[in-house]
C-alpha cells in the first residue's frame, strides 16, 4: 500500500529520498558515487568545475556541489551517503555534515550528540511544531 | 542437518569502525560503548558459530542507484571490503560459504522471495563493523559470512512484515540443508537516528527500548509497524531496523534475550546490541 507523501513531508527537516528526489538528483549522487574511485577523486580535487562538466547537473546542483552546501544538496535530490562521499573527499565526517545542515558548529552538534541527541519532542509533524 | 542457533543484532556506525581501526577505542568518547560490546564477543567466541548469515545494507558501494536490488545475497568465495572514500578498512577479506549461500538462494527463490544473486560484491562497514564489535580484531574473520543486502536507502524499503517473512524462509531452507552447521543471524543498521537535514541527530531512545523489548517479546508489534513510524519516532536511517527483523524472523518464536546494550551517541547514532538465543 503506497503511503500519503504528504505524511511524510510533514516531519520537520526530514527529506524522505523517494522517487521525485531520486529522479531529481540523480546525477548529482552520481557524481558523487564516482568518488568512490582514488583517481576520479584526484581529477576532482585538481579542477573541481571542470570534473563537474562530466556530468548534466543543473546550476543549482552544481552551485550546492562548489560551496559544499551540504542542506541545499539535499534539497536538489542529494542523499546523504551519497554526498558523504564528497565530505569523504573532504576529510569531513557524517558528524560534520550533520552539524552544517543543521546549522550548528561542530561543537555544537558534538555537545548535543553527548546530551543524548535532538530529543523527538517537538519534532514529529510540522503542522504540530510549536517555536 | 544446518541449523539456527542464535540471532544478532548491532548497530553498524561507520565511524565505530574508523575509531577501530584508529586505536582510539580506549578514548573517554568512545570507552563506554566498546565495554558494552565486550560480553557480545565473549558470547561471540564461546558461541563460535561455523556461519554467520548477515544482513545489512549497502551504503552506495556495491551498489548505486544504477542498480537497486531490494534483497541480494553474495553467493562468492570471499568479499574484499569496498573503498567508501578513504580508502577500504584494513580488515580481513570476508570469507564467503557459496555452497549455503547458493542452497539459501534457491530456496528462497522457489519460496517466493525473490533475491538478487551476486557472485562480485566488495562489502562496506555495513557488514564490516557488526564483524569487528562481535569479534574484535583478528587475522581472519572466525568463521564464513553470507552477506544479505537490504535496500533501505531508496525509498521504499522492503516493509518489516516482508523482512520478517524472509528470516522465516531462511530459517526453512537453513534446515534443509544437509551438512551439520551452527548458523548464526545478524540483523544490522539502526537504531534510531538521522543523518541528513535540519532534524540530523534526531535520537528516540524511548522508542528504542520498546523496540528491544519487543523483538523478543512481542515481534508481532514490531512487524506491523508502518515505514512512517521509523522515519517519524526514530529518524530517516532508523528505517534501517527492519533488517533486525529478518534476523527475529529467522528465529523460533520462543527465543529468549541473553544480552542487550544500548548508548548514546556513537556519532550520530544510538548504538544498540541485543543477543537472542533461538
Amino acid at each position: 500500500m503506497l503511503q500519503d507523501k504528504a505524511e511524510f513531508e510533514d516531519i520537520p527537516g526530514t527529506y524522505l529520498f523517494n522517487s521525485d528526489r531520486s529522479r531529481e538528483g540523480y546525477h548529482l549522487n552520481m557524481f558523487c558515487m564516482s568518488l568512490s574511485k582514488s583517481e576520479n577523486r584526484k581529477a576532482f580535487r585538481a579542477d573541481e568545475a571542470r570534473y563537474l562538466d562530466r556530468f548534466p547537473l543543473t546550476e543549482e546542483q552544481r552551485r550546492t556541489i562548489l560551496e559544499r552546501d551540504w542542506l541545499g544538496m539535499i534539497k536538489v535530490g542529494g542523499n546523504i551517503y551519497y554526498t558523504s562521499k564528497l565530505g569523504a573527499t573532504d576529510g569531513k565526517s557524517f558528524q560534520y555534515i550533520a552539524g552544517k545542515m543543521s546549522g550548528m558548529t561542530g561543537e555544537e552538534y558534538l555537545a548535543m550528540m553527548v546530551g543524548g541527541g535532538r530529543s523527538i519532542e517537538n519534532n514529529r509533524s510540522k503542522s504540530e511544531q510549536v517555536d | 542437518m544446518a541449523r539456527i542457533i542464535a540471532g544478532v543484532a548491532t548497530s553498524h556506525v561507520p565511524a565505530i569502525g574508523a575509531a577501530i581501526d584508529l586505536g582510539k577505542t580506549e578514548e573517554d568518547y568512545w570507552k563506554p560503548l566498546f565495554a558494552g560490546y565486550e560480553p557480545s564477543k565473549k558470547w561471540m567466541a564461546e558461541t563460535d558459530p561455523d556461519v554467520v548469515i548477515l544482513v545489512y545494507n549497502d551504503h552506495a558501494n556495491a551498489f548505486s542507484l544504477e542498480i537497486i536490488p531490494t534483497f541480494a545475497i553474495g553467493v562468492a568465495d570471499s568479499f574484499p571490503p569496498a573503498d567508501e572514500g578513504w580508502g577500504p578498512r584494513k580488515v580481513p577479506v570476508v570469507q564467503g560459504h557459496p555452497e549455503l549461500a547458493w542452497h539459501l538462494s534457491e530456496s528462497l527463490i522457489l519460496e517466493e522471495f525473490d533475491m538478487t544473486v551476486v557472485n562480485e560484491m566488495p562489502v562496506d562497514h555495513g557488514l564490516t563493523v557488526p564483524l569487528s564489535l562481535m569479534c574484535g580484531e583478528p587475522e581472519e574473520w572466525p568463521c564464513p559470512v553470507i552477506p544479505i543486502c537490504v535496500n533501505v536507502i531508496q525509498y521504499p524499503p522492503p516493509t518489516g512484515n516482508r523482512c520478517y517473512e524472509l528470516g522465516r524462509a531462511i530459517r526453512r531452507a537453513v534446515e534443509s540443508f544437509e551438512p551439520d552447521l551452527n548458523v548464526v543471524v545478524f540483523g544490522t543498521g539502526g537504531m534510531s537516528h538521522q543523518l541528513h537535514g535540519e532534524r540530523a541527530g534526531l535520537i528516540n531512545r524511548e522508542w528504542d527500548q520498546r523496540f528491544l523489548d519487543d523483538l523478543t517479546a512481542n515481534p508481532e508489534r514490531l512487524r506491523k509497524l508502518p515505514h512512517i513510524e521509523y522515519v517519524r519516532e526514530a529518524g530517516s536511517e532508523g528505517i534501517e531496523m527492519v533488517m533486525w527483523l529478518v534476523m527475529r524472523g529467522a528465529l523460533s518464536e520462543n527465543a529468549r534475550e541473553v544480552y542487550r546494550f544500548n548508548h548514546v551517541p556513537g556519532s550520530n547514532t544510538s548504538v544498540g546490541n541485543i543477543i537472542i538465543e533461538d
